[in-house]
């Protein structure tokens, strides 16, 4: 196995091989072969000693494409995984573009393996298909007689590994449409004995995240920040920085959203930041505080939407429930939240010889920050590189619209004379505090039921900060004045609800709104799920019969979300808990995979709750690499859990309140006993697995813990509104 | 002002102001970065490295505190038999997603399996309570520790 993740050790493997074989897209979009020097961007290159690589065009942050991609690769050429190595692409958004994205290069939306699984696959078929006709020529055999297996060419009477065939293979022309494997014949995809290509070097300290560059005369640079959002920076006083040994130089960012602490290393630059005295003026600084945003919130509920979201007849589904034997009601609060990634945000900027940049950046979305950076620079995009670093966790923190880390640092690198390469590292309070997040939101909903217990009417109002809006993606997400991330969840819930209507009403944003694992299902499926329950609970009924009543008689849609409840149902024993323990069940559709989930406590609201036991089904179509779902749906489970547990960023007059994990404190070890996730077995197109395993969870434990107490959590989190946990 | 460090077996001659976090000697001067900065604040644990065979975080260790002690960092975690074996359940079990935290927790599970060789997993939960992991791979450390403790019996 190579991994290559530095820029040296990308071009020492590039020149250190003879011939090569790659293949993968021309500039005119289709799929070739080539040598060295190929006018294409390679999905895979295979060297003539062998070796093969997967040049991964997603970031991985943990949720597993560099194994995902390499799979497919592999499975169609015909190699083991140990014959396979991975590398990251370089930022080019014409090549590795995000088919669902258009042309911009990202991850995100849980689209990695939805939007690469036939691309890849078809690059792999390509190259066996090469490699498998310049056997056939050099044995002077029929290329249908010959096969690889196990990355030996074999056939004919003859066998040789494939480097062998790589020479001739690179100048032959693939065919358009390469024949693909047959499902049934796969060895690799849907196999739960493959293993993650990343776990030896993250488990002996020599992955390399972007927070370990180390260039030859590097600066750290840390930058002070004002306590209220939107405060300038108009002068400082460096008087005590300069009495911290390694301390550099300080000046005002040329956006003045604060001040650059230029240091020898990591350590004298948070001294100095510490040390500097910054003047700022907050003439137009936010002095809003959380209650604020909640109140009006909360008073945009009360009013009518202003957008109409279904199209629906609102008169007739509130004539409905009016009219109702029984309605059920609650209006929900959900606080912003921090993204927290374990690895705080940086990166590093250099000047390279060329008079380009070369940035360094566990990016998420490359072509945000090459675009600003050639704005900065003003440079031609071809003249800015970015090397992709390993990335320790995001969440959909390092793929901001406004690419506002890596534009501090090409602005702290601006200002200097460019011959020392500057890393920006922020600590993490700068992460809690600096301004992304999960934007507040509040749902008011009332359910009317007949009197055997069925849905007349849903009427569901929905109000908070659109994170699209006034950004780059505002095309890609609104549609008619709504913010499809603001109802995603709900307005196009699977249920086949009678009488639904969903209405929304934006608030002003008092942060930067940005994604947040699963992004609106985050608080649509609690909503969603909690209010299934209560009505169940209205009705008399069970509440998965209840639900299953409303994905019955569907077509697939609905039949795929019944099928997850029902294995989540069965595996999880629903019904039968042991004394002393409540369970609780959600399920919910987002980026095309469903997942259902059991939460088993023991305890109460009072008393304090324990999560003894989370049972999870999930359908995310052909399950590639089954145990790296499973990773992920665990994680999902534990981020959705985490910040309904505890967390919130809350605000004192525009002045975030929390400063590091002390006030805002992750989801730990003793938290969760134990989760055993279930994967559904399918034939269609995979789609994505980084998300969906987070929105069921906190309304399945919200249910769990209303089963036991009696208690309907509609504020969270929920330690800060009537539940103790032990 | 000079100070001599035993890092791994071997010594070093940093300097560095009394005060300084161990944590920035070993990333920045000695550039050995498996151990990470996740807080600064002694809540996450991503920074753990043994001092004289104990887990410590070494955000909060002194640099003018370990003179003279044995410190320990994942890159030598091969070299030792518990060591060994946490990383190779670890392999097995795909313990691992960003992996950013990993580093300490392996340097943690080796603190716990030392001086406990088979604990239960009230005793990971309750030992490994500061080792935050924000991707929540919580379900296969604790597996991992048992593992390793399988592996390290037989
Ligand atoms: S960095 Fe030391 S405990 Fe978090
Ligand atoms: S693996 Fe990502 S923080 Fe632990």
């Amino acid at each position: 196995m190579t991994v290559n993740t530095s820029r040296r050790g990308f071009l020492k493997a590039a020149a250190a091989t003879g011939a090569v074989l790659m293949v993968g897209l021309r500039p005119d979009g289709v799929l070739a072969a080539g040598g060295e020097g190929a006018m294409l961007n390679p999905f895979v290159r295979i060297g003539a000693d062998g070796s093969v690589t997967a040049i991964v065009k997603h970031i991985e942050k943990g949720q597993g494409p560099a194994t995902g991609l390499s799979t497919l690769i592999a499975e169609e050429i015909g190699l083991t995984m140990d014959q396979i190595g991975y590398e990251f692409a370089p930022s080019d958004p014409q090549v590795y573009n995000n088919l669902l994205f258009g042309p911009f290069q990202g991850t995100g939306g849980s689209t990695a393996m939805a939007n690469s699984y036939l691309q890849y696959r078809q690059a792999g078929a390509a190259a066996r298909d090469v490699l498998i006709r310049a056997a056939a020529a050099a044995w002077d055999a029929d290329p249908a007689t010959l096969d690889i297996v196990d990355g030996i060419v074999t056939g004919a009477g003859q066998s040789a590994p494939l480097g062998d065939f790589v020479a001739a293979a690179s100048g032959l022309e693939p065919p358009a449409e390469p024949a693909l494997k047959d499902p049934g014949a796969f060895r690799l995809i849907g196999n739960p004995d493959v293993r993650r290509l990343d776990s030896e070097i993250k488990g002996n300290g020599t992955a390399m995240y972007a927070m370990d560059v180390h260039l030859p005369n590097q600066m750290v640079v840390m930058i002070a920040r004002p306590e209220q959002r939107g405060a300038l920076a108009t002068g400082f006083d460096d008087a005590a920085s300069k009495e911290i040994k390694g301390f550099i130089n300080a000046a005002v960012l040329p956006n003045q959203a604060g001040v650059a602490v230029y240091a020898e290393n990591t350590w004298a630059a948070m001294q100095a930041r510490d040390a500097l005295d910054v003047t700022w003026d907050v003439s137009a600084a936010e002095t809003r505080g959380s209650d604020q945003i909640e109140a009006e919130i909360r008073a945009a509920l009360d009013a009518e939407p202003v957008y109409n979201v279904n199209k629906s007849d609102a008169a007739a589904t509130v004539a409905a429930i009016d009219g109702a034997a029984s309605v059920v009601e609650k209006t929900f609060y959900f606080p912003l939240l921090a993204h927290a990634p374990m690895e705080p945000l940086n990166c590093t900027i250099e000047a390279t010889e060329d008079g380009g940049i070369l940035l360094h950046d566990g990016c998420q979305f490359p072509t945000g920050p090459h675009m600003a950076m050639a704005e900065i620079f003003q440079l031609p995009m071809e003249k800015i590189r970015i090397n992709t670093m390993l990335a320790g966790g995001s969440f959909g923190r390092r793929a901001t619209p406004s690419a506002d880390y890596q534009v501090e640092a090409a602005l702290a690198f601006v200002m200097t004379d460019r011959s020392r390469p500057v890393k920006l590292v922020w600590s993490r309070e700068d992460d809690l505090r600096s301004g992304y997040y999960r934007p507040a939101f509040g749902h008011k909903v009332r359910v009317g039921l007949d009197d055997s217990g069925s849905i007349v009417g849903w009427e569901h109002r929905i109000a908070g900060q659109s994170i699209m809006k006034g950004t780059a993606f505002e095309g890609f997400s609104v549609r008619d004045g709504v913010d499809h991330s603001s109802v995603e969840g709900a307005a196009d819930t699977p249920y086949l609800i009678p009488g639904a209507h969903f209405g929304l009403t934006d608030t002003e944003k008092a942060t930067s709104t940005l994604w947040w694992r699963a992004v609106g299902h985050t608080h649509t499926a609690y909503v969603m799920e909690v209010m299934m329950d209560m009505a169940a609970d209205a009705a008399g009924q069970d509440p998965v019969a209840f639900r299953l009543k409303y994905l019955d008689g569907g077509e697939a849609d609905q039949q795929r979300m019944a099928g997850v409840l029902k294995l989540a149902a069965e595996k999880s024993g629903w019904g039968n808990a042991p004394a002393g323990r409540s369970q609780g069940v959600a399920v919910h559709k987002s980026f095309g995979t469903y997942v259902a989930e059991v939460v088993e406590i023991s305890g109460n609201a009072d008393d304090g709750v324990r999560i003894e036991k989370v049972t999870c089904a999930a359908d995310c179509g052909v399950a590639v690499n089954p145990d790296v779902i499973k990773a992920q749906m665990e994680g999902g489970i534990g981020y959705g859990i985490g910040h309904v547990m505890r967390d919130q960023i809350t605000l004192t007059d525009g002045a975030v309140d929390q400063y590091n994990f002390p006030d805002y404190e992750p989801l730990r070890i003793s938290d969760i006993a134990q989760i055993d996730v279930h994967i559904v077995a399918s034939a269609e197109a995979p789609t994505g697995v980084g998300e969906p395993g987070t929105p069921p969870a906190a309304p399945a434990l919200a249910n769990a813990i209303a089963a036991a107490s009696a208690l309907r959590v509609s504020s969270l989190p929920m330690a800060e509104n009537g539940v103790s946990f032990v | 002002m000079a100070i001599s460090l035993k890092l791994n077996g071997k010594s070093h001659e940093v300097d560095a102001e009394p005060g300084t976090p161990l944590l920035w000697v070993i990333r920045d001067e000695l550039k050995m970065t498996g151990t990470k900065f996740g807080c600064g604040v002694a809540s996450c644990g991503a920074c753990t490295v043994h001092l004289d065979g104990e887990p410590v975080r070494s955000c909060q260790t002194y640099i003018e505190d370990v003179e003279g002690a044995e410190i320990t960092t994942i890159e030598a975690m091969a070299d030792t038999k518990i060591g060994a074996a946490v990383q190779q359940a670890w392999v097995e079990l795909d313990v691992v997603q960003c992996g950013y935290c990993q580093s300490g927790q392996i340097m943690s599970a080796v603190g716990l399996l030392s001086e406990n060789p088979k604990p239960s997993a009230e005793d990971i939960d309750s030992y490994m309570y500061g080792n935050a992991c924000r991707c929540a791979t919580y379900q296969r450390i604790r597996a991992g520790i048992q593992r390793a403790a399988e592996i390290l019996e037989a």
